[in-house]
């Protein structure tokens, strides 16, 4: 630790002797609402100047406790719950949790519900990963290429709304497909986002890439090697960025993903220039993977036939006495659910979001838990920022991409 | 390919009695083993040779309050990236005895997890650095998802299960 300078009183001043130079250190508390955490979420820093020597994360301020919740609500209720977590990629979360349960129940979905779902959940990623970028942009200075990018994610969350009705908490999907089928609208919204969004990231592209300042601010800060980002479990982007391409979306293909080509990128040195570099490049791959998707979209039903789990059409309901039976049922969340235990993992928006669930037969799980990936590789921000400067440590915390639903549940 | 059998009979010639109940639901392996054993076999899976299971997933909590004697169960997801291979191992302790050694020399990210199964259902983690509460307020004094803290009034009878036919 360097010899801290502290301006000695007056009365030090008047006495005869040599002024003492004094070792010490400032806290300083990082958050819980200071604007650069991007979330409710506090770091108490130990500041020796500028230069941080110590850092510790007291996280829990929006814990809103969705494993008990979970434990009394049907399983379809649980959807509603799954949206809150990582709310920058809210489809993801929902999809990711029908599919556990649809593992569970044995569900065989329909090709054509699984091609949107992966539209969706790319959709997603890439609102998620615009996000993460945009405010990564905010907070080096540059304002500009956020406000393009908030153009576009505009127009992704209409393309929710043309598909499920609603904007950031989209409760998609429903056990055994979707909701309802991608309707002409949707299309069109989906057709004119592949044409437009790339002439904007290009923009944001040309924006920041070879920025000097920006490089000035990012290369090299933050960097994270192979061995440290595996033992802090770090997935997702950020993992890619240190070099290691675990992918869940290749490893583990769920909702047809095998079907589509798409590159993993991956980084070098796992600093800010190339998590915010994977990040881009993870947004072109997902724009690929849609325009795949929408090209080849086959025809047919979009929701399995289960009828015991999937809501009938509303006509039914009024007409038929057995879609009446089935609607009262799973509205009332009397569906039949096996005695079982799934462990279920997607591609969040920031890494591997898994669901363990513990099923005892009953019409609440037994016990779900929730892999958050933000909560898992958030530990390693202390680490990470040890001997860095204050405002390093923000660029870190920024393109780390920490989501406070998510690190919290 | 790794497949559960070869897993599993390599554990078993490893360790003998100390891993039982073995599973496979969904295909994916699943064992039980004593808290005596679990951080050397965490250690010993990541370290081997050719199974590398090198990533540890998840740590969390159950709690059977009806079962005595194993009323609470430490469960541990891993994964070996390089053989697409996940294996889930149980361990089971009595409510009087909640101890089980913190995997963190194993594996640096079991910290936080660690830390949310204490603060979740009391279970005392053995050498942690620091086991207090992480998303709780640090002054509750009991263990929120323990299955005797239920979410609605006890009283409340228009969701009685016996209603439903159960």
């Amino acid at each position: 630790m360097a010899d801290t300078l502290i301006a000695p009183n007056d009365k030090d001043l008047l006495k005869d002797e040599p002024v003492k130079y004094i070792n010490e250190l400032t806290t300083l508390n990082l958050g819980p609402t200071h604007p650069a955490t991007h979330g409710i979420f506090q770091n108490i820093l130990q500041m020796d100047g500028e230069k941080i020597v110590s850092g510790e994360q007291t996280i829990g301020y929006i814990h809103r406790a969705f494993e008990k919740i979970a434990e009394r609500r049907p399983f379809y209720q649980i959807t509603t719950l799954t949206d809150r977590m990582n709310y920058c990629s809210s489809p993801i979360n929902n999809l990711g949790w029908n599919m556990t349960v649809e593992k569970m129940l044995g569900i065989e979905v329909p090709k054509r519900a699984q091609y949107i779902r992966v539209i969706m959940m790319e959709l997603a990623r890439i609102s998620d990963h615009l996000i993460c970028n945009g405010i990564l942009g905010v907070d080096t200075g540059a304002f500009t290429g956020f406000l393009y990018l908030f153009e576009e994610r505009e127009n992704i969350y209409e393309i929710y709304e043309e598909v499920c009705g609603a904007r950031l908490t989209t409760n998609m999907g429903r056990f055994g497909g979707m909701e309802r089928d991608l309707s002409p609208v949707a299309q069109q919204k989906i057709r004119k986002f592949l044409k437009t969004f790339p002439a904007v990231m290009k923009e944001f592209e040309t924006l920041f890439n070879r920025n000097r300042i920006f490089m000035d601010r990012t290369v090299d800060v933050g960097p994270l090697s192979k061995k440290m980002a595996m033992d802090y479990g770090f997935t997702g982007p950020n993992l890619r960025a240190a070099g290691i391409d675990y992918d869940v979306r290749v490893m583990n293909p769920y909702s047809s993903y095998e079907d589509f080509q798409f590159d993993i990128p991956v980084g070098e040195n796992g600093d800010t220039y190339d998590r915010f570099m994977v990040r881009n490049e993870e947004i072109w791959q997902s724009l690929r993977i849609i325009q795949q998707a929408m090209d080849n979209l086959p025809e047919g039903p979009y929701f399995a036939d289960a009828p015991e789990y999937y809501l009938p059409p509303k006509k039914d309901v009024y007409n038929n006495m057995e879609a009446l039976i089935y609607h009262f049922k799973i509205v009332m969340g009397e569906i039949d659910a096996p005695v079982a235990e799934v462990y279920h993992a997607v591609e969040g928006g920031n890494g591997e979001l898994g669901f363990y669930l513990i099923s005892d037969g009953g019409r609440a799980p037994y016990r779900l838990h929730f892999r958050r990936p933000s909560f898992i590789y958030y530990q390693a921000f202390a680490e990470m920022c040890k001997g860095i400067t204050l405002s390093d440590a923000i660029v870190i915390m920024s393109s780390l991409n920490v989501i406070a639903g998510e690190l919290d549940a | 390919m790794l497949t559960n059998q070869e897993v599993a009979e390599d554990l078993v010639k490893k360790y003998g009695a100390d891993v039982f109940d073995f599973e496979d639901p969904f295909d994916l392996l699943t064992l039980s083993t004593t808290r005596e054993q679990i951080v050397p076999m965490l250690g010993y899976l990541k370290a081997h040779a050719s199974f590398q299971i090198t990533f540890l997933t998840d740590i969390t909590g159950v709690h059977y309050p009806d079962s005595p004697g194993q009323e609470f169960c430490v469960v541990y997801h891993a994964h070996s990236w390089v053989h697409n291979f996940r294996v889930r191992i149980k361990v089971f302790l009595a409510e009087a005895d909640l101890h089980i050694p913190t995997a963190i020399p194993v594996h640096a990210c079991a910290n936080w997890m660690e830390r949310e199964t204490f603060d979740f259902f009391g279970i005392i983690f053995d050498g942690h650095p620091k086991l207090i509460r992480i998303l709780n307020m640090e002054d509750m004094d009991y263990h929120p998802m323990r299955k005797q803290y239920p979410l609605e009034d006890g009283t409340r009878q228009d969701k009685v299960d016996a209603l439903f036919g159960r």
